[in-house]
This record gives structure tokens, sequence and C-alpha cells, in this order.
């Protein structure tokens, strides 16, 4: 234990390792805070879907060699993103078949442009580190970072000025339409901010746990409290919490970042469905 | 000039009318209930009037200084809200939305609105409380008192007591007449015939023969007495 600290002590005075904190809190915050109109609007697996998008573009830019990648993945994943809510919202089109249409396909394309033309000799190696961001966050430039924090502030600004609206929308989109709130616009907006969060998490845990990120904070928070404020704070601090202490672990005990992370995540949303239970008892 | 004027309206999906040659105009202070049989098109006609979808044929005009957004609706309610963490006060306040505008946040004018507006509808008590967790009569009092912060004209409500127990059935009747003699203009999608006859002053029937008139002009009818006679039948 005392042993795990002073390696954690020491690895603080990396400037990796602080970028990797700072990168890390950000995008948990982000992403918590959208997760819980995700959830309840019924929008999970779309942040699933894209998720798979990010990967298949993160492919295509490492083939292509474009130097900074996230130039290329964001405007894809956004676009997709607006196309899969409006096939959503049309009920001729099954929804949630194009979505696992569209996600299946760029998993697969993506997977097939690595090995057609290897950026690297480790094939394997780059799949995983996409799938799963394993390393990918202890190497970041401080250019990286900057975007990201860019990224995280332009998020968390527009939730916190459209947070009324949000809820608006998530309750209620009949009232809200006829009072004459545009909400396909409020939809594409949360649909952008879903594709930036995925797009910055990929670096923190990889594309197949994202949804992970968004999902499992919100509905931990779901379990204690009841009212939309209270769960969209409570949210945003668990999910701060389980990601520094899953970065924190993953330095001291060498496991992989991104899974380590998401563990803490399931562990405590166990620890909040218990809580939730107690409550429950002594009403 | 009336608050609403229908001309010849036809309303439905996809370009195919439900209902059609519907005329009728809605008064301030009026009491209007929409009766028919069940899939005759009440609730397609109600989203039309609120611009929720495009009106296959005719005309609705608003008067009288009405604005869509100055219109409480009352709807269904959806299956998302079965589950939704949220407050009494938070959905109160949200029918204050199209008052806030742009502005990030409720002022103390909207603030007080809503508590005001749940004051009079007897529910205060429960502003902390979660919305899921009210009995039915509390979830529509509330829904109401949403619907109150975004108008002072006009309520549109789709059956508001639907599912409810007879004796707070009767409450929310109660309630909605006593907004109707302050001045609040009703207009509800109604099952519950005989208490439509009780309540309102004007009767929308809609189905294949669409009729408006008063009270008593469709009492007299020859097909307000079949359904009269019907719907009789059926409770009795």
């Amino acid at each position: 234990m005392a042993d795990g600290f002073a390696k954690i002590m020491m690895y603080l005075q990396y400037p990796f390792v602080r970028y990797a904190i700072i990168v890390g809190v950000l995008i948990a915050l982000c992403s918590s805070l959208i997760g819980v109109t995700l959830v309840l609007k019924r929008f999970s697996f779309i942040g699933d879907g894209l998720s798979h998008v990010a990967f298949g573009a993160m492919a295509v830019a490492s083939v292509l060699k474009v130097a900074n990648q996230t130039t290329l993945v964001l405007p894809v994943t956004i676009l997709c993103a607006v196309l899969l809510l409006r096939t959503g919202q049309n009920t001729k089109v099954k929804g949630d078949a194009a979505i696992a249409m569209i996600s299946v396909g760029a998993l697969a394309f993506g997977y097939l442009l690595m090995n057609l033309w290897p950026s690297s000799s480790n094939i394997s190696g780059d799949v995983c580190t996409t799938l799963f961001g394993s390393t990918s966050i202890l190497t970041l430039s401080e250019r990286d970072v900057w975007m990201c924090v860019i990224l995280s502030i332009l998020v968390i600004g527009t939730f916190l000025f459209f947070y009324h609206r949000i809820f608006d929308v998530t309750f209620d989109e009949t009232f809200a339409r006829s009072v004459g709130t545009k909400v396909d616009r409020y939809h594409l907006l949360i649909a952008v901010i879903i594709a930036v969060i995925i797009v910055l998490a990929m670096n923190l845990v990889g594309s197949l746990l994202i949804s992970a990120l968004v999902i499992f904070p919100a509905l931990s928070a779901m379990r204690i409290y009841r009212n939309f404020r209270a769960v969209t704070v409570c949210s945003a601090v668990l999910s701060v919490i389980s990601a520094l202490a899953g970065l924190l672990i993953s330095i001291a005990a060498a496991t992989p970042v991104g899974a380590t992370i998401v563990a803490v995540d399931v562990a405590v949303y166990l620890i909040c469905v218990g809580c939730g239970r107690l409550r429950g008892a002594a009403h | 000039m009336a608050f609403i004027t229908c001309k010849d309206l036809a309303a439905g999906y996809d370009g195919e009318a439900v209902v059609e040659g519907v005329n009728f105009r809605v008064e301030p202070g009026d009491y209007l209930c929409i009766v028919g049989e069940n899939g005759s098109g009440k609730s397609t006609l109600m989203r039309t009037l609120l611009h929720l979808q495009p009106p296959i044929r005719g005309e609705i005009l608003l008067g009288d200084g009405l604005k869509i957004s100055e219109i409480g609706y009352l709807p269904q309610q959806s299956s998302i809200q079965k589950d939704f963490p949220a407050s009494v006060r938070e959905i109160v306040q949200s029918g204050c939305q199209s008052r806030k505008g742009l502005r990030p946040y409720y002022n103390a004018e909207e603030r007080a609105l809503a508590r005001e507006t749940m004051e009079k509808m007897g529910i205060t008590g429960l502003s902390r409380r979660c919305f899921s967790e009210l009995s039915g009569g509390q979830q529509q009092r509330v829904l109401l008192a949403r619907a109150l912060c975004a108008t002072r004209k006009l309520l549109l409500m789709d059956e508001p007591t639907a599912g409810l127990d007879p004796k707070v059935t009767t409450e929310l009747y109660d309630l909605i007449a006593d907004l109707n003699k302050e001045g609040i203009t009703i207009l509800m999608i109604s099952h519950d015939i005989a208490a439509a006859m009780r309540y309102a002053d004007h009767i929308l029937h809609i189905g294949r023969k669409v009729f408006f008139g008063t009270r008593d002009q469709y009492e007299k009818s020859g097909i307000g007495q079949v359904f009269l006679a019907g719907e009789e039948a059926t409770d009795g």
C-alpha cells in the first residue's frame, strides 16, 4: 500500500502523468454530464454505435497518416451522430438496425484498413490500443492536452448554458414542442456533444469502453437521487472520483488505464445499488 | 375574433385524413369538450391544433392576441416519465420555458410564478418529491401546474382523468371548472361523456359525422342523442 503510494507520488512528478490526470478528469466530467440525458432518453445505444464509428475513422486517419487524428475523427463522428439521430426519429427506418449496421460496418472496415495498410509492425497492439485505450493516455503531447481542455470547456459551457433546455426536451418532448421549443435543434446539439465526448474519451478508455464512462455514473446517481439536478451533480462527482481512482490505481498496479477506470465505475455502481436498496428499505 | 377558429380542417398522418370537415370556434372563456369514439382522431386533432403536426387540409386561425406559445398543453403521459428522476418543482418550472427564451436560468419572476401555481394546485408540499413516485392524481396536478405556467389564456388537455379513481377524477374536474370560472379557456378531450355534459358549455363531436355546438344543442341533436344513449347503455 505504502509502496503503491510512493510510486504514485513519484509518477506525479512527470508531466505526462499530470497531463493524463487532467485529461482524464475533464473527460470523465463531460461524459457524465451528458450521460444522464442519454440514459433517460434511451439514447445510450447511439453512444455505443458512435464509438465504433470513431474507431473506423481513427483507422482511416492512421492509414492516411494524418498528423492530428482528431481533425479527421471529430467531423466524421459528428456527421454520423447527426445521421443516426435523424434515422432514429424516422419511424419508417428501424433506428436500432441502422445504428447496428453503421457501427458494426465501421468496426469491420477499420480493422480491415489497419490490416491492409499497417502503420506499425504490431497490428494487434495498435488495434488493442484503439479499442481499449491502454497506454495512449500516458503519451499525450501538450497539444493533445490543450485540444482536450478546450473541447471540454466547450462541452461543459454548452451544457451549463442549455441545462434547462436539455431537461425540457428530455423530460417531455411533446410539451416542449407545444410551447414552441425547437426540439430538433436541441437533439442536434445533444448529438454533437455526444460525438465530441466520444472522440475525447477514445484517448482515455478506447472506443469499446466509452459507453461505460457515459452510462455508469448516470445510472449510479439515479439509484441515489430522485431529481434531475441532484442526479446530474452526483453523476459528475462520481465520474470524476472514479476516473481519478482508476488512473491512480492503474499507475500503482500497472494495470490498463481504461479497463481500470471502468472497473471502478462498475464497483461504484454496485455500491450505489446497495445504498439505494438501504434507502428504499428505510422509507 | 375567437382564440381558435378551424375552417374545414382535416387532420391525420402521412397525407391520410383520420378526421375531416372540422369547423369550430373557441371563444375566450369557453369550456369545450371534444368527444367521439376511440380512434376517431381526437388526439390527432389536438396535436394539429398545437402545430405538432401539419394539417392535411383547411385552416387553423389563432386570434384575440393568442400566440401558439401561449397555449398550455396537458399531454398524455409518456413512458419516459415513468422512471424519470425529476422533482415536482423542476417540472412545474419547465412550464416557463418559452417565457425564459434563451436565458440560461429562470429569473425570480418565473420562479415565483412556479411557486404560486403550485400553491394554487395544492402541490406545494410535494415540490421536492420525485414525480414518478406520486399518485396518478398528484401527477396530473403537477402537469396541470406546468401547463398553467405556460398560459393564462387557453388550456388544451388530452384525457386528463384517464386512469384516475372516481374521487380523484371529480376533484380534478372541479379544479378545472374553477380555472374556467377564473377566465381560463378550456379545451379538453374526454372519453367521459357524462362529465363532459356536466361541465362543458360547448361540445365538439368528431367521427364519421362532425358536430359542433353548445351543450344544449348537442343534447337535442340526432348525433348527440345516439352517442349519449350508447354511452348510457355501456355504462349501465
